[in-house]
């Protein structure tokens, strides 16, 4: 199996004034292709940091990064912008959609930083991406007209657009009650049956055991690494989730 | 730009500075053009031909005034100009009063012009209305004037018409024999047809008492000539007046081109002036795009990181800041200067200015526009284009 992600001995220092954040102290771990991977961990063990650096947002202050094949410590910021818009797809706890913004113009955004894509293909693109999170009818609708279900459902959408490598979504489903949580990932389960690799933090195991494999953070190392062996399927959790509940 | 019109009422609040700014400046340039050109059409009006001799010296420390000097003129000096000066072409003498003028039971208080025949010729004037007074009238000092159209609808009504009336001026008696045409207000405000003309001889005789000529006014060839046509004045009127190598002109002679290369540098000096007010009013206005450009950069963090994160570069950043600030200053400048245009156009009519609205200055504002656009959107931008994505990302 193509190993997509390696991290080999990677630390990350915060310098605070005078205090130094060791917030990861000596991480190593591989991502395949196809893999579906939950990182968790108590607030504060480094996950958002890790997810950061594996998302090219952050560099590591000691350690190896390969992503796809590339070795991102020499790579200067532009080449670091460049590898996010064409490998990786972002998802954030607060979705980050740009407000006033349609559904659609959110979605195109990642295709107008890439000169290759022109305007009529990116519109198709973007149609696309949004009908394969099933928001084809709601394309021209602004951010503040959406559910935080369907906003996040948005910045799914645009998270694939690019046809990444990798998805990456830090709480993605933080800011969602327990159902509209699963809704989002039955969809992520849809996308990593189609062969999508998708690395997401979450602090709850429920969530967490939608994945197939399990990391778990403690104070900037791995902790323990486990194959989800009772794997939810988010869809028919769904099901049997009364609609009234929550 | 999506974010410009998102924002509209600040996008206009904020393009409000440039546009008064850009306003102003065309505005008072063309002001300052249309005055210039009007100075320049009044004094042409005038006659571009136009030499005059006055009496007294004018010194670096000024005119030089006194009794002596200010007779030192004399009707024998204008027929000497006319004999002996070949760029002159006619003169005339002035002799001048101010005074009542009385018909039946109105009075105007106005000037007497007293002028030879050449008068009409030299300040190229006409008779609208009835005739100029003949060599007989002048060399007997009849008792004949023409007036000016002020001075008809002040005696006898609008439209009236005066020709063989008689009316009183220091209450002499004067036959009205014309009518002059109508030449409105000079630059200075003054009405050129509040007056009355008269045979030089008459006023110097009948009203003044006086020998001596006020002023000589003498018509070039052409305009070209009013240099030569100085000269030769200064030395008949020298050999006339008897004055000795050594000594200075007891007279002045001023002609037309240098009045008005003095007006039209004296009105340079006010445009330039006026534009440089109006240049700092636009600077404000680019300070405010420069404010409004770093609080759209503040308040816009988050979506700076977020285009970080999917790819965007620090230049598309920048570009993108770069060009929301330059589309602010081109448009208010694009209105601004339409209202510049507006504003001169009302201005200059209200004025009675001839309008000018120089492309040079409506295609400086656009170019200053756009120069204010990136000097003032460069470092808002930049700031934008620094960012650190997760710190955008992470701002609250
Ligand atoms: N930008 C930063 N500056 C300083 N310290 C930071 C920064 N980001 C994270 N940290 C610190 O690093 C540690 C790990 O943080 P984080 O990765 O956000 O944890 P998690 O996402 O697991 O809650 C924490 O102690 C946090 O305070
Ligand atoms: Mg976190």
């Amino acid at each position: 199996m193509k190993k997509l992600i390696e991290i080999i001995k990677l630390k990350k220092d915060y310098y605070v004034g005078e205090v130094t954040v060791h917030a990861l102290r000596g991480v190593d771990m591989v991502v395949n292709e196809g893999e579906f991977v939950a990182i968790m961990g108590a607030s504060g063990s480094g996950k958002s940091t890790m997810l950061n650096i594996i998302g090219c947002l952050d560099k590591p202050t000691e350690g190896e990064y390969i992503l796809d094949g590339i070795s991102i410590s020499s790579l200067s910021k532009n080449d670091l912008s460049g590898l996010r818009n064409q490998k990786l797809g972002f998802v954030f706890q607060t979705y980050n959609l740009l407000p006033r913004t349609n559904a659609l113009d959110n979605v195109e955004l990642p295709l107008l930083y890439n000169k290759t894509v022109k305007t009529k293909e990116r519109i198709e693109r973007a149609k696309s991406a949004l009908e394969s999170v099933g928001l084809s009818d709601r394309m021209h609708h602004k951010p503040n007209q959406l559910s935080g279900g369907q906003q996040q459902r948005v910045a799914i959408a645009r998270s694939l657009v690019n046809d990444p490598v990798v998805i990456l979504a830090d709480e993605a489903t933080g800011n969602l009650d327990t159902r509209t949580s699963y809704e989002i990932m039955a969809l992520f389960q849809e996308l990593n049956n189609k062969g999508k690799t998708i690395v997401f933090v979450t602090h709850e195991p429920d969530i967490a055991r939608c994945a197939t494999r399990n990391i778990i953070f403690k104070d900037g190392v791995i902790l323990r690494e486990s194959e989800v062996k009772d794997r939810i399927n988010a869809l028919e959790m769904l099901a049997s989730i009364p609609l009234e509940a929550d | 730009m999506n974010a410009l019109l998102r924002n509209k009422l600040r996008a206009f609040l904020t393009m409000l500075g440039i546009i008064i700014g850009v306003a102003s400046v065309i505005a008072m340039l063309g002001i300052g053009q249309g005055s210039k050109l009007s100075i320049q059409q009044q004094i042409a009006g005038m006659g571009l031909n136009l030499v005059t001799v006055v009496p007294g010296s004018q010194q670096r420390g000024g005119v030089q005034f006194g009794a002596s000097t200010m007779q030192s003129l004399k009707e024998t000096d204008v027929a000497a100009i006319l004999s002996d000066c070949p760029a002159v072409l006619a003169a005339s003498p002035e002799v001048r009063g101010n005074g009542q003028a009385v018909f039946g039971a109105l009075n105007w208080p106005t000037s007497l012009y007293g002028e030879n025949e050449s008068y009409l010729q030299i300040r190229e004037r006409s008779v609208t209305n009835g005739r100029m007074f003949t060599d007989r009238e002048l060399s007997s000092a009849a008792k004949v004037c023409l007036m000016g159209q002020t001075v008809v609808k002040n005696l006898f009504g609008e439209g009236a018409d005066p020709v063989g009336q008689v009316i009183r001026f220091k209450k002499i008696p004067f036959l009205v024999i014309g009518v002059l045409d109508s030449k409105g207000l000079n630059t200075f405000g003054q009405d050129q047809d509040d007056l009355i003309l008269a045979p030089y001889t008459t006023v110097q005789k009948r009203v003044l008492a006086i020998t001596w000529v006020q002023s000589i006014y003498t018509s070039a060839v052409d305009s070209k000539s009013t240099a030569d046509a100085a000269t030769q004045i200064e030395e008949t009127v020298r050999r006339q007046h008897k004055i000795k190598a050594s000594d200075q002109d007891d007279f002045t002679i001023r002609n037309q081109t240098e009045l008005l290369s003095t007006f039209s540098s004296v009105s340079n000096i006010l445009t330039i002036l006026l534009g440089a007010i109006a240049g700092i009013s636009l600077l404000v206005g680019g300070i405010g795009i420069m404010n409004i450009m770093y609080v759209s950069v503040t308040e816009r963090t988050r979506e700076i990181g977020l285009r970080m994160a999917i790819g965007g570069k620090g230049f598309d950043i920048l570009l993108q800041f770069l060009t929301e600030s330059i589309l602010l200053s081109i448009t208010g400048g694009i209105i601004g200067i339409l209202l510049g245009i507006a504003a001169s156009k009302i201005i200059g009519s209200t004025m009675g200015w001839p309008i000018v609205v120089l492309p040079s200055s409506e295609i400086l504002s656009f170019a200053v526009c756009t120069v204010i656009g990136v000097f003032f959107g460069w470092y808002p931008a930049r700031k934008a284009a620094s960012l650190d994505p997760i710190d955008a990302l992470r701002y609250e």
